[in-house]
């Protein structure tokens, strides 16, 4: 089993050294990036069997130790247990595919090897977080996916907008990283270990420093800090609000990475950390009530942006951060595997969308914008009907893989309202409305795109044709997951313990009862008389009539809504706030710092001595006139002086 | 033969008279100096890995000792060894000397032999005041090294390099002259110059308050801690490449060792009852520089503050432990702690070494140093532009490079002793990356800033030879600390217990 481990691993971090630090043709490069993530699939696929079906073990071993600090050993292993096996099945196969499609986007690219050194490397990396057994690893895959991901959205480093987006990326994830150092700290300072297994264990068992002392004399919950700091950092990573301002930036990468690293992997890295820290917000509903209210602003407000973008790329991003507002808020309300299951059938449609956007992207020549479209329908065919299930699957449509895992979620968050979890009717109205937003602006993208009039310039149209295999195969290998997957995983994965191994619920909070659960088809059935499915049908309703009917009625309510427009367009403010107060403002008090502590004080205090004491040498240079007569006169006195002295 | 001759001995005085050779050969014969100095240089250090790699790490005691009369009328001792703390600072600078020897190699055309015997002078004079066990003997080297540094900067310097060296010597030179008074009042409590009879000296609590405070005037100022830092950024900046790697990557590390070997544990009880002293300082030097670093304009001077805010670790991770103990009742806290300050001065050593190095790689080519002249340099020298970047990563912290280790270990051992402290020595991952990738960002992405940017050339083969040394160095301890703290750790365990043990005599 490590052999299979460490090959899983190494294989695209050794893909990545070939592609970006040997000097080796662009056909090598893509064959061998391509050939080492597609062994990782392939082994993941065996990794998964062996674990789900063949009924091995939860795998959980050390491979070399990291360092030994006073009494505690930090480690580099791996665990594998049932969460472990669907992350790196997910992560293997949207990575595969994603490589694939690459060699038609970046064509044209001049840094065509870099960029499949990079996603190697960024394959290679998030395997290392799914994969660890303890913090400090779990860590290190963390901040090296986020390292890939400044990379690669700054990936055109010419382009201005690229490098600023990629810096404030980082920044904006390094804040949230911040938080998760202390969580770790605090993690440390409990449990005295760093390791999953001994921390769950004393967890569960109660055996930890309960409390923690913040402000001198009041004593807080260890557990409920602990939590909320991690979370923190899952805010940072998985784009949660207010840390989700990086993100629509985000877009100004290729669009392999948006799909990739922004929508199917990377980004829900948060998720699964929490998830793998179950048995620690069990502990704590506080923490929890935290984590499903920032997740409901979070879907229900990024949702709304969705609605005034005009970038196809940009709606899609909104998507997604409202999509992990969706998964949060499933988290907060203890129905971790709810949140998982959503992670995956969302990975699937999301790098569906995503990569036919691009599709999308690739035929208009690199236009982005959808006013600039519209039509598309017969022009690509495939990338028509693939984008087709993409959408109906994220708006959840009975059948498709989102329905199961939205309404799964909408269930989960119903159960911990009727069960007073504070927070939560707020959540609940939140991912309930999210519904109709989000096939609004999941069909105002559609309609824009593929039909009504054809609006692009006479010299991209004439050009206009349906993509290349290697970016319509992956649409394809990843329409038909975005259907089915749904359907035949909500039974094992909610209702049937397959996370039972990997995931703890407090049985108070569990929202899923195998006993209610029958079967897909019946789950469907319930859904059909359930808000949450008309919602939807609403949605699409409203964007039909809008843009296909009476396209000339969303600039009217635009103009007349005034001011509420003008505050989505601004995205709340967000950005503008963050570059004058915390862009601008860290430069104003370094620049006061600097010239006024340093500059000013410290050195004006050095360099006022130093003249003082040049002026006291100056005056006392006076003295050593050279002439005999006054240093005799002088030792006259000092005799007299000190004669007088004696005497006395 | 060999066996009679004693290593550290050697270590010191193989580079000093290395460099009195090439000091004899004189620049008429250049072609000669280089390749002589690089040989010296590097069989300094090979020589050095014996140490690690015969290294008994199971004890705490001195290793490799020797021990020799010099000026028996006052007991003064040639007295030399090794512990886990002072041995890695020993290999770091006969590493650091010879990627020196070869980054002057043909930048420096102007009185190359005096340059190159410089460096090997002082890398003789500070391997001696890490193993010198005589406070004679080690204040006679502390002050010794002030030459040759204050020759590099003033000889091979820039433009403002008078300001700059006399105001180096005059801050350093203070700071010393109080630690002369301090070791003169223990050697006549002690009656003896060895600096392990002061360990085991009972002090009153009020001697031992201004015992420290001397240490500490003396140490902060070459660590630098604020706020007598200033003149750092200044020798920076006047110095020639060269001159800032060992300033950074060595000389402040004299500092915190100093830390380790005298104030810590000759006065424990005053460093436990002042410990908030040093923890203000520590992290007022990690947020406050941090905000003054994102602001400058000159790329020196920039590497300069991030130099004294990672040193805050340093600081902080040696002296966090008597409040983690208070906290915990259990020293492991505090053994991390410095663990981690320990890993954070090695760390530096190859991280801010490399950064210089760096700023040297365009200085040479450019002859500028301000951010603003630059803009875009991957586009023309894109091997040059990964170095960077995977040094700035290090410089913000990332984890599998060796900047993440130390960092991580105090931060982690603080928030054991209060969580403000952990917050606040938090903020470097933010503010770090700020000024870092800010820097980055204008300097090596964008377009190409102007013609001089469009004409540069890719590192050459002796360029790349030292980055990817250093590069492999960084990666390598952000792997595999292990060994490193292995070595160290006998050492620390066994200081961090002295320093919980009161030495107020009964």
């Amino acid at each position: 089993m490590q052999d299979t481990l460490l090959t899983i691993v190494l294989a695209p971090l050794i893909g990545a050294i070939i592609a970006g630090l040997l000097p080796v043709s662009r056909r090598i490069a893509h064959s061998v990036t391509i050939g080492a993530v597609g062994l990782a699939f392939f082994l993941s696929a065996y990794v998964f069997y062996q674990i789900i079906f063949a009924g091995h073990a939860i795998y959980n071993e050390t491979l070399y130790t990291w360092l030994v600090a006073g009494n505690v050993r930090l480690e580099v292993g791996f665990m594998i247990d049932s969460l472990t096996a669907v992350m790196m099945l997910v992560v293997t196969f949207v990575s595969w595919m994603v490589h694939i499609y690459t060699i038609g986007y970046m064509h044209d690219d001049p840094g065509y090897n870099r960029f499949f050194s990079y996603i190697s490397l960024f394959t290679f990396s998030m395997l290392m977080l799914v994969m660890s057994n303890n913090f400090v690893q779990l860590f290190f895959g963390w901040e090296a996916v986020g390292l890939v991901s400044y990379l690669l959205i700054g990936f055109w480093y010419t382009r201005d907008t690229a490098i600023y987006a990629n810096l404030k990326a980082f920044l904006v994830n390094r804040v949230g990283d911040f938080g998760f150092a202390l969580g770790i700290a605090a993690v440390l300072m409990a449990f005295n270990s760093l390791n999953y297994g001994e921390v769950f264990g004393l967890a569960q068992a109660g055996e930890y420093k309960q409390t923690i002392s913040i402000f001198a004399g009041h004593e807080w919950s260890m557990i409920t800090v602990m939590c909320i700091l991690l979370f923190v950092g899952a805010m940072g990573k998985s784009a949660q609000f207010p840390l989700h301002v990086w993100l629509p930036d985000s877009m100004e990468g290729p669009t392999p990475i948006s799909a990739l690293i922004h929508a199917a992997t990377m980004v829900t890295a948060g998720i699964f950390m929490v998830a793998r820290m179950s048995p620690l917000f069990e502990l704590s509903t506080t923490a929890l009530s935290f984590v499903m209210v920032v997740g409901a602003i979070t879907a229900f407000f990024m949702g709304l942006l969705g609605l005034v973008q005009h970038d196809i790329k940009r709606v899609v991003a909104y998507s997604t951060l409202s999509q992990l507002g969706y998964m949060t808020v499933a988290l907060g309300a203890s129905a971790y595997t709810a949140g998982i299951f959503h992670l995956m059938t969302h990975a699937f449609f999301k790098a569906l969308l995503f990569l036919g956007a691009g599709s999308v992207i690739i035929a208009m020549h690199h236009e982005q914008d959808m006013r600039k479209m519209g039509g598309l329908k017969k022009y690509m065919p495939i990338t028509y009907w693939t984008m087709l299930i993409g959408s109906l699957a994220l708006i959840g449509v009975p059948g498709m893989s989102g329905f199961f895992s939205k309404d799964a979620i909408i269930e989960a968050v119903h159960h911990a309202y009727d069960a007073d979890r504070a927070g939560a009717w707020f959540a609940y109205y939140s991912v309930l409305f999210g519904v109709f937003i989000t096939a609004l602006y999941t069909f105002r993208m559609f309609f824009l795109t593929f039909h009504g009039k054809e609006r692009m310039d006479e010299h991209t149209k004439e050009h206009l044709h349906e993509t290349p295999w290697v970016v319509t195969g992956p649409l394809i290998a990843l329409a038909i997951p975005s259907i089915f997957i749904g359907m035949f995983t909500i039974g094992p994965m909610l209702f049937g313990g397959y996370f039972s191994d990997s995931i703890f619920v407090a049985a108070a909070h569990n929202p899923f009862d195998p006993e209610h659960y029958h079967g897909f088809i019946s789950f469907m059935l319930h859904g059909l008389i359930q808000p949450p499915v008309w919602l939807a049908a609403a949605g699409v309703g409203v964007a039909y009539f809008l843009y296909m009917k009476r396209p000339e009625l969303p600039e009217i309510i635009a103009k007349r809504s005034g001011i509420v427009y003008k505050i989505l367009v601004e995205k709340y403010y967000f950005d503008r706030f963050n570059d004058w107060f915390f862009a601008g403002g860290t430069r104003k008090v370094g620049t006061f710092m600097w010239q006024f502590g340093d500059v000013r004080f410290i050195d004006g205090f050095i360099n006022g001595m130093a003249d003082l004491i040049d002026w006291f040498a100056g005056v006392f240079r006076k003295v050593q006139t050279g002439f005999l007569y006054h240093y005799a006169f002088a030792m006259l006195i000092g005799l007299a002086v000190m004669l007088g002295a004696f005497v006395y | 033969m060999f066996t009679d001759l004693s290593l550290l001995s050697i270590l010191m005085w193989l580079p000093i008279l290395g460099g009195v050779w090439i000091l004899i050969i004189g620049d008429k014969q250049a072609s000669l100096v280089r390749p002589i100095a690089l040989i010296i240089s590097l069989l300094t250090f090979l020589l050095s890995l014996p140490l690690f790699f015969a290294f008994d790490t199971t004890t705490a005691a001195m290793q490799f000792t020797e021990k020799v009369n010099w000026i028996p009328a006052f007991g003064i001792n040639y007295h030399l060894g090794v512990d886990g703390i002072s041995m890695p600072l020993i290999i770091l600078t006969t590493f650091t000397s010879v990627l020196i020897i070869l980054a002057g190699w043909e930048v420096i055309k102007d009185k190359i032999s005096q340059y190159m015997a410089a460096f090997l002078i002082m890398e003789g004079l500070i391997n001696g005041v890490f193993a010198a066990l005589d406070a004679v003997l080690f204040y006679v080297l502390w002050e010794a090294m002030l030459i040759p540094m204050f020759l590099i900067i003033g000889i091979w310097g820039g433009p403002n390099k008078i300001y700059a060296t006399i105001k180096f010597f005059l801050y350093t030179f203070f700071g010393s002259v109080l630690m002369l008074i301090a070791l003169l009042y223990l050697y006549f409590q002690a009656n003896s110059f060895a600096i392990q009879d002061y360990h085991t000296l009972p002090i009153p609590l009020e001697a031992q308050m201004w015992i420290f405070i001397a240490f500490l005037v003396a140490f902060a100022v070459k660590v630098p801690m604020w706020p007598v830092h200033t003149w750092l950024p200044d020798a920076h900046v006047e110095a020639p490449t060269g001159g800032s790697v060992i300033l950074a990557a060595i000389m402040l590390k004299m500092g915190g060792y100093g830390f380790l070997r005298f104030s810590l544990p000759i006065t424990p009880d005053a460093s436990s009852k002042l410990d908030w002293l040093i923890i203000a300082m520590s992290l007022i030097a990690i947020v406050y520089i941090s905000f003054v670093a994102i602001v400058q304009k000159d790329m020196k001077k920039l590497i300069a503050y991030s130099s004294i805010s990672h040193m805050g670790f340093a600081t902080l991770g040696f002296f966090i432990g008597f409040m983690i103990y208070k906290n915990t009742g259990s020293i492991d806290g505090g053994v991390m702690a410095m663990e981690g300050g320990m890993v954070q001065m090695i760390s530096h050593g190859f991280i801010s070494g490399a950064l210089f190095l760096c700023v040297g790689v365009l200085y040479d080519r450019m002859h500028s140093r301000q951010i603003a002249d630059y803009g875009g340099v991957a586009n023309v020298m894109p091997r040059f532009a990964m170095f960077v970047v995977l040094f700035a990563m290090a410089n913000a912290g990332l984890p599998a490079t060796s900047g993440f280790v130390g960092e991580f270990l105090v931060i982690i051992a603080s928030f054991q002793a209060n969580f403000w402290i952990a917050f606040a020595a938090a903020t470097i991952m933010i503010l770090g990356a700020s000024y870092t990738l800010w820097m980055v960002k204008r300097v090596i992405f964008g377009k190409i800033g102007n013609d001089k940017v469009a004409a540069l050339q890719d590192i050459n083969k002796r360029e790349l030879l030292i980055l990817s040394v250093l590069a492999a160095m960084v990666l390598l301890f952000g792997i595999y600390p292990a060994p490193l703290l292995e070595v160290m750790d006998a050492t620390v365990q066994n200081l961090v217990e002295h320093i919980l043990r009161s030495k107020i005599p009964l």
